[in-house]
C-alpha cells in the first residue's frame, strides 16, 4: 500500500503546517519575550527575563490585569448564571414561540463584534453606564450567555427525562430537585461554562475597547503599548495571557468531551 | 366497609383532542398485585403516571387510602416508582442512591446508610453499595432501583415496565424477587407491563386495557379461560377462536365444523367462542368423544417442557393445541400430519360482544 503510506505522510504534514500557521505567531511572541533585543529580529540576542520585568512593574499593567481578572470572573459568573437559565428553559418546558428564543438567546456571537461594541457603547450611554468597569462587565456577559447556553444545553440533553421526576417522586420538591439533581448532574458542564466565558471575556478585545472608557482591560493596554512603539513587553503580556486562556479554554474542552456516565442501554 | 387503598372514581385523561384514557372506574385492594397489561398506547402507563402525580386526570378523583390526590403534588404523595429506564441518578453511587427518599424525608446520616444498606443487602447487592451505579450490570441495577423505592417503606409500589430492559434469564429471577418481596412485605404493587407472561406469573388480578379502557379485571385464570370479548381472548393468545351459526339442535356450525356447547348456545344465535389451547386433546385415531375435528399439522413451537402445535381445520383457520412434550409419545409430529382434535363442550366459553 504504497499510495496509502503517501497520503498519510501528506495528510501529517498538511495537519503539521495548519498547527504551525496557527500557533506560530504565538511562539515567536513567545520567543521574542525572553529576547533581548528592543526589535524582533533573527538572529537573535541573549536570553533575558528583562521585559516580563518591566511589564510585571508596570503599575498599568497590573491595574488592567487585575481588571481582566474581576470582568471575567464576574462575567463567567453572570453568563453561565443565563446560560443555564436558558439552558433549563429549553430543556424542561415546550411554548409558543420557543424557536424564536432559542435564536435570539444563540444569537449574540453571530453579530460582528465591532457592532456590537458600538451597539453596547450607545446603549450603556443612554444610562450613563459606559466607560465604568459594570460596562465592560455587562457588554461581556451579553456576548458570553449564549456560549454558556450552547455549552450547558449539550450536557442537559443527555439527562435521562425521568430523573427529575424520579427525584419528585422519591419526595424531592422542585427547586429541592433542582439542587440535588439537575445542578449535580450538568456540574461539569456549568464549570466548563465557568472556564469558556472566564477566557473569552479575558481575551476580548473590540467590546471591551469601545465601552472601558479609562478602565482598560489587559487587551486594551496592549493595543496601547503597540501603537504608541515597538517594545517587547507586549510579547511578555501577551504570553501570559495566552497561558491563562489556553488553561481555562484547556479545561473547558476536557469537561465538555468528557461523556456523560449514562447506563450503557442494556 | 374501609375503602379499598386506591380508586379511581370516573377518571379521564386526555392530551388536546386525544382521549387516554377514557372513564376509568376501578379499586386496588390493599395488599395485592396488580398488573396493567396490554398493546402500548392503550392507556396503562397514563394511569400509573397519574397515580405517582407526573400526570394529572381531566376529570374525575383518585384516591389513595381515603384521600383524594387530585391536588397532591408528586413528592408529597408517597408513591414510589420503579422506572423503565431506571432513572438511577448517574452521579450517586448506589447506597447514595438507595439513601435519597431518606434525605429528603429529613433522616440523619446514619440512619439513611443504615437502612440503605439493609436494603442493598436484603436484595442481595450489599456488596456493591459504595460502587458507581454505571458499573453496576443490568440485573444489580434493577436492584438499587427496587432498594431505593421500597427503603421509605411505602404503602404502595408502582412499576413501570421494570423488567423490559433485561436478558431473558434475568427477566425470570426478578420475577421471582418481585413476588416474594411484595408477599413479604404485603404491600401493594401496581405494575405496568406488555408482557403477558410477566402478569400472569405475578399478579393476583390482571387488569387488561384496550384504547383508554379496561377490557377486562381479574384474576389471570379467569382472563385466560373465560375473556370477557374478542379483544382479550385474541390478546391474550394461545387462545382459538370459533365463530358461527347456532343451528336448530343447538350445535354451532363453524368453517371447522358443528360443534356442540352443552346447551350454553340459543339457535339461530350467531356466537364466537374460545377454547384455550391447552384443552384440546390430539389423537392419531379418531376418538369417541364430542367436538372432533380432523387438522393438519403445521409447525410447532418448543418452550421448556411445554410444546405448541400450530394446526390447520377445515376452512383454513389456525388451531393451536399447548401441550406437554412427554404426553406426545407415539404420536406422529411431521408436518403434514392428519391429526384428530377434540374437546369437551364444557372448556368452551361464549364471548360477548
Amino acid at each position: 500500500m504504497k499510495t496509502g503510506r503517501l497520503l498519510r505522510w501528506l495528510l501529517a504534514l498538511y495537519t503539521a503546517l495548519v498547527f504551525l500557521f496557527v500557533f506560530a505567531p504565538i511562539v515567536a511572541s513567545l520567543v521574542f519575550s525572553f529576547n533581548s533585543d528592543r526589535f524582533p529580529t533573527i538572529p537573535l540576542g541573549s536570553f533575558t527575563t528583562a521585559w516580563y520585568a518591566k511589564a510585571f512593574s508596570n503599575p498599568e499593567a497590573w491595574d488592567a490585569a487585575l481588571r481582566s481578572l474581576l470582568v471575567s470572573s464576574v462575567t463567567a459568573v453572570l453568563a453561565t448564571a443565563i446560560g443555564f437559565s436558558a439552558a433549563y428553559t429549553d430543556y424542561r418546558y415546550d411554548f409558543f414561540g420557543k424557536t424564536a428564543f432559542l435564536v435570539l438567546a444563540l444569537l449574540p456571537p453571530t453579530i460582528p463584534l465591532i457592532i456590537l461594541a458600538l451597539a453596547m457603547l450607545g446603549w450603556l450611554s443612554m444610562f450613563n453606564a459606559s466607560g465604568m468597569t459594570i460596562s465592560i462587565i455587562i457588554a461581556h456577559t451579553v456576548l458570553c450567555a449564549p456560549f454558556a447556553m450552547a455549552v450547558i444545553r449539550l450536557r442537559l440533553n443527555q439527562m435521562d427525562p425521568n430523573l427529575e421526576p424520579a427525584a419528585w417522586n422519591l419526595g424531592a420538591s422542585e427547586w429541592v430537585t433542582m439542587k440535588s439533581v439537575v445542578i449535580p448532574f450538568t456540574l461539569p458542564s456549568i464549570i466548563a461554562s465557568l472556564c469558556l466565558t472566564a477566557a473569552v471575556s479575558f481575551d476580548e478585545f473590540a467590546v471591551a475597547w469601545f465601552v472601558s472608557g479609562l478602565n482598560k482591560t489587559v487587551p486594551v493596554v496592549i493595543l496601547e503599548i503597540v501603537t504608541g512603539n515597538i517594545d517587547p513587553q507586549v510579547n511578555a503580556i501577551g504570553t501570559a495571557v495566552f497561558f491563562v486562556s489556553i488553561t481555562l479554554v484547556v479545561i473547558a474542552q476536557v469537561l465538555v468531551l468528557r461523556p456523560a456516565r449514562k447506563p450503557d442501554a442494556a | 366497609m374501609a375503602e379499598p387503598l386506591v380508586v379511581f372514581d370516573n377518571v379521564v385523561k386526555r392530551f388536546g383532542a386525544f382521549e387516554a384514557v377514557k372513564r376509568m372506574n376501578f379499586e386496588i385492594r390493599e395488599g395485592e398485585f396488580l398488573a396493567f397489561m396490554g398493546p402500548s398506547g392503550c392507556g396503562k402507563t397514563t394511569t400509573l403516571r397519574m397515580l405517582a402525580g407526573l400526570e394529572q386526570p381531566t376529570e374525575g378523583d383518585i384516591r389513595l387510602a381515603g384521600k383524594s390526590l387530585v391536588n397532591v403534588k408528586p413528592h408529597e404523595r408517597g408513591t414510589p416508582m420503579v422506572w423503565q429506564s431506571l432513572a438511577l441518578f448517574p452521579f450517586l453511587n448506589a447506597r447514595e442512591n438507595v439513601e435519597f427518599g431518606l434525605k429528603m424525608r429529613g433522616l440523619d446520616k446514619p440512619t439513611r446508610a443504615r437502612k440503605a444498606l439493609d436494603w442493598l443487602e436484603r436484595l442481595g447487592i450489599g456488596e456493591f453499595a459504595e460502587r458507581d451505579v454505571n458499573s453496576l450490570s443490568g440485573g444489580q441495577r434493577q436492584r438499587v432501583a427496587l432498594a431505593r423505592a421500597l427503603v421509605t417503606e411505602p404503602k404502595i409500589l408502582l412499576l413501570d415496565e421494570p423488567l423490559s430492559a433485561l436478558d431473558a434469564h434475568l427477566v425470570i429471577r426478578m420475577q421471582g424477587v418481585l413476588t416474594k418481596l411484595q408477599r413479604e412485605l404485603g404491600i401493594t404493587f401496581v405494575y405496568v407491563t406488555h408482557s403477558q407472561s410477566e402478569a400472569f406469573a405475578m399478579a393476583d388480578r390482571v387488569v387488561i386495557m384496550s384504547r383508554g379502557e379496561i377490557a377486562q379485571i381479574g384474576p389471570a385464570r379467569d382472563i385466560y379461560r373465560t375473556p370477557a370479548s374478542r379483544f382479550v381472548a385474541e390478546f391474550v393468545g394461545r387462545n382459538n377462536i370459533f365463530a358461527g351459526t347456532v343451528n336448530a339442535a343447538g350445535n354451532v356450525d363453524t368453517a371447522a365444523g358443528a360443534f356442540t356447547l352443552g346447551g350454553k348456545a340459543k339457535p339461530g344465535e350467531n356466537v364466537s367462542f374460545v377454547v384455550a389451547a391447552d384443552v384440546v386433546s390430539i389423537s392419531t385415531a379418531k376418538p369417541a368423544a364430542q367436538n372432533v375435528f380432523a387438522a393438519q399439522l403445521i409447525s410447532e413451537e418448543f418452550v421448556g417442557s411445554m410444546v405448541t402445535l400450530f394446526f390447520e381445520a377445515p376452512g383454513g383457520a389456525e388451531v393451536k393445541v399447548q401441550v406437554q412434550e412427554r404426553l406426545l409419545e407415539g404420536i406422529p409430529r411431521e408436518p403434514g400430519q392428519q391429526l384428530f382434535l377434540s374437546f369437551d363442550p364444557s372448556h368452551a366459553h361464549i364471548l360477548k360482544g
